[in-house]
C-alpha cells in the first residue's frame, strides 16, 4: 500500500493551493497567478497572501494537531471511539472562552481565558490518572468524559445566561470557526514539534498495542511512553481549539480512514495523519469560506457532514 | 544467569510463592508445572521483572534486576505471555518484528537484517508463507507461533514462557518443544510453564513444580517427574494411557 501515502503527501499542497485560490472574492486565474508571484494588484495580493494564505495555514495546522491528537489517544487509550474532545481539554477551552465574551474581554484575553480553562482540564485529567505505576486509561477516559459533561453543562448554562446579541459568536466557537484564527505560525511550530515527538516514539508505540506488559518486555517504558504521548496529545488539541474552537470530527475520523486504507504503523500512521487532517481541514474551511458567500458557514458542520458519510462508506466498504 | 533469593509472592492475599530460591544457569531448560493458580504466571512475571514480589530479591548477571533499564533487561530476558491484546491490524512480519524493538535504532531505515531473521524463525515455525498475512486472520494455534517468533527473533539469552504449546497441534507442541531445547543446547536459558508432564521429561533437563500451598520444589527431570511427584502435584492419580495417547518421535 503505497499509493495511500503518496496520496496524502500530494493532497497537502493541492490542498493548500485550492485554499488559496478560492474564497468570496473571484480571482481570475491570470489575477490569482500574478498575486502569488507578488505582482500586479495590491488589492489582489492582499486577499491572497494577506488573508487566504494566512488561514488556509491555520486551517492546515489545526487540522493536523487534531488529527495527531486523535491517532495519539486511539492508541494510548486503546479505544478506537477516542478524539481530542475525549480529554475535556475543549470543553475546558470552551468554558473559559465563553466566560471570557460573557464578561466582554478583547481577543487576545479571550484565548488567555480558553488556554486556562484548556490547562485546568487537562491538569485534572493528569492528577487523576496518573499512578504510580504509570497511567491508567479506564480514569483518563473517566475523568475526561466527566469533565466533558460538566463543562458542557457550564457552557449550557452561560448560552442560556448570555445577552442574544453574543450568542451567534459563541455558536461559532462551539462549532469550530477559522475566522478569528489570525497568525498560524506558532500553531505550525507546535504540530511540526508535536509530529516529530510523537514521531521519535512511533516504533514504542506499535508495540505498545500489544498491551502494557508485553511492551515493557519488549524493552519499552510504558509510563515515560505514555506521558510523552499524552503530553503531546494534549498540547496539540489546547493548540487546536485555541486556534479554531472545538472543530470535532478531524480527531476522531482521520486515523480511522488511514487505518481503513491499510496504514498501520505509528511511523506512517502519524505524520500521515496530521497531513490527512491538515488537507482535509483546509479543504472544509475553503468550502466553508465560499459555500454561502459572503456569509461564512462554522467549519466544523463541515467536517461532521463530510467525515460521517466518508468514514461510514469506508466501514460498509471494508466489512 | 538469573538467580532469585527468598521470593514470596501473593495475590489478592493469596500466597502462590514463599521463600522461594531458584538460579537458572546459561544451558539449562526447565519446566515450570503446577495446578491451575497456583502461581505460575506470577513467577514467571516476577522473574522477567515486570511484577515486584512482595519479597526476597532478584539478581541478572549480578546484579538486581530492577536496577536495569528497560531495554537493557529486554535484551536480556524476552518473556512470552499467556494473554495479550489482540489488536494489532499489522501483518504477521509486522508483529514478529515487534520483537526487534531492543535492537533497533533507526525509526528510518528499514531493518533488513531483522526481516531476514524474523522470515527465518517463521519458517522455522511452518508460517513463511503467512508473512504478508495480516496477523488478526490466523488461527489460535497459528497466532500462538507467531508470538513465539516474536519472543525468539529478541534474541535475549533468557527465555520465560507462559504455556507456550497453548493452542498447539501436537506436531507444532513438538516443533516449539525442540526450538526451545535448541536454544538451551546452544547455551540460552529457557523456563518454560508447560502442562506437558511428556513433553517436560523429553526436552526438559530440570523441572520446577509449583505445589497449590505455595510450597515449590526443583530438580532434574528425571527425578522430579514421577508418577507420585505429579499425583501430589495434580491432587489426583494417574495411569498409564494406554492407546490415543501418543508423542511425536
Amino acid at each position: 500500500m503505497k499509493t495511500v501515502p503518496v496520496l496524502v503527501v500530494a493532497l497537502v499542497p493541492t490542498s493548500l493551493a485550492l485554499a488559496v485560490a478560492f474564497g468570496s472574492v473571484d480571482l481570475g486565474p491570470a489575477q490569482l497567478a500574478d498575486a502569488l508571484l507578488g505582482r500586479g494588484d495590491e488589492i489582489a495580493r492582499e486577499i491572497v497572501w494577506g488573508v487566504r494564505a494566512p488561514r488556509a495555514l491555520a486551517a492546515f495546522a489545526c487540522g493536523g494537531l487534531l488529527a495527531l491528537a486523535g491517532a495519539l489517544l486511539q492508541v494510548l487509550l486503546r479505544n478506537p471511539l477516542a478524539d481530542p474532545t475525549i480529554l475535556g481539554v475543549s470543553g475546558g477551552a470552551a468554558a473559559g472562552a465563553l466566560a471570557a465574551m460573557l464578561l466582554g474581554v478583547a481577543a487576545a484575553g479571550l484565548n488567555l481565558a480558553a488556554l486556562a480553562g484548556a490547562s485546568i482540564a487537562a491538569g485534572a485529567v493528569f492528577a487523576f490518572s496518573l499512578g504510580r505505576s504509570g497511567w491508567n486509561p479506564y480514569r483518563v477516559l473517566l475523568t475526561g468524559v466527566a469533565l466533558a459533561s460538566g463543562f458542557g453543562a457550564l457552557v449550557g448554562l452561560m448560552l442560556s445566561l448570555a445577552p442574544s446579541s453574543q450568542v451567534q459568536g459563541m455558536l461559532f466557537w462551539l462549532l469550530g470557526d477559522l475566522s478569528p484564527a489570525g497568525d498560524p505560525s506558532a500553531a505550525l511550530l507546535v504540530l511540526a514539534a508535536c509530529a516529530a515527538l510523537a514521531f521519535s516514539q512511533s516504533a514504542a508505540l506499535d508495540a505498545l498495542i500489544l498491551g502494557e506488559d508485553k511492551a515493557r518486555s519488549l524493552g519499552i517504558a510504558v509510563k515515560r511512553l505514555q506521558t510523552i504521548a499524552f503530553a503531546c496529545a494534549t498540547l496539540a488539541t489546547v493548540a487546536a481549539v485555541l486556534l479554531g474552537g472545538s472543530i470535532g470530527f478531524v480527531g476522531l475520523v482521520v486515523p480511522h480512514l488511514l487505518r481503513l486504507s491499510g496504514v498501520h504503523r505509528h511511523g506512517v500512521l502519524l505524520p500521515l495523519s496530521a497531513c490527512l487532517g491538515g488537507s482535509l481541514l483546509a479543504l472544509a474551511d475553503t468550502l466553508a469560506r465560499t459555500a454561502a458567500a459572503p456569509a461564512e458557514l462554522p467549519v466544523g458542520v463541515l467536517t461532521a457532514m463530510i467525515g460521517v458519510p466518508v468514514l461510514l462508506f469506508l466501514l460498509a466498504r471494508l466489512r | 544467569m538469573l538467580k532469585a533469593e527468598g521470593l514470596a509472592i501473593s495475590i489478592g492475599g493469596r500466597e502462590l510463592v514463599r521463600a522461594f530460591d531458584l538460579t537458572l544457569a546459561p544451558g539449562e531448560c526447565w519446566a515450570l508445572l503446577g495446578p491451575n493458580g497456583s502461581g505460575k504466571t506470577s513467577l514467571i512475571l516476577a522473574l522477567a521483572g515486570l511484577r515486584s514480589p512482595q519479597s526476597g530479591a532478584i539478581a541478572l548477571a549480578g546484579t538486581a534486576l530492577a536496577a536495569y533499564p528497560r531495554k537493557e533487561i529486554a535484551r536480556r530476558i524476552a518473556v512470552l505471555l499467556q494473554d495479550e491484546e489482540t489488536d494489532f491490524w499489522g501483518s504477521v512480519l509486522d508483529y514478529v518484528m515487534l520483537g526487534r524493538y531492543p535492537h533497533s535504532r533507526s525509526n528510518w531505515r528499514r531493518d533488513e537484517e531483522g526481516a531476514a531473521l524474523a522470515r527465518r524463525w517463521l519458517a522455522e515455525l511452518d508460517l513463511a508463507d503467512r508473512a504478508a498475512q495480516a496477523y488478526r486472520t490466523l488461527s489460535g494455534g497459528e497466532r500462538q507461533r507467531a508470538r513465539i517468533a516474536q519472543v525468539l527473533l529478541q534474541d535475549a539469552d533468557i527465555l520465560l514462557l507462559e504455556e507456550p504449546l497453548q493452542h498447539l497441534d501436537l506436531r507444532h507442541q513438538a516443533q516449539v518443544m525442540r526450538a526451545l531445547a535448541r536454544c538451551a543446547s546452544g547455551g540460552k536459558t529457557v523456563l518454560a510453564a508447560l502442562h506437558e508432564p511428556g513433553h517436560a521429561a523429553r526436552h526438559c533437563g530440570f523441572a520446577l513444580l509449583l505445589y497449590d500451598a505455595g510450597r515449590a520444589s526443583l530438580g532434574r527431570s528425571s527425578d522430579m517427574l514421577t508418577q507420585a511427584n505429579l499425583e501430589a502435584l495434580y491432587q489426583c492419580s494417574l495411569e498409564a494411557a494406554g492407546t490415543g495417547s501418543f508423542l511425536p518421535s
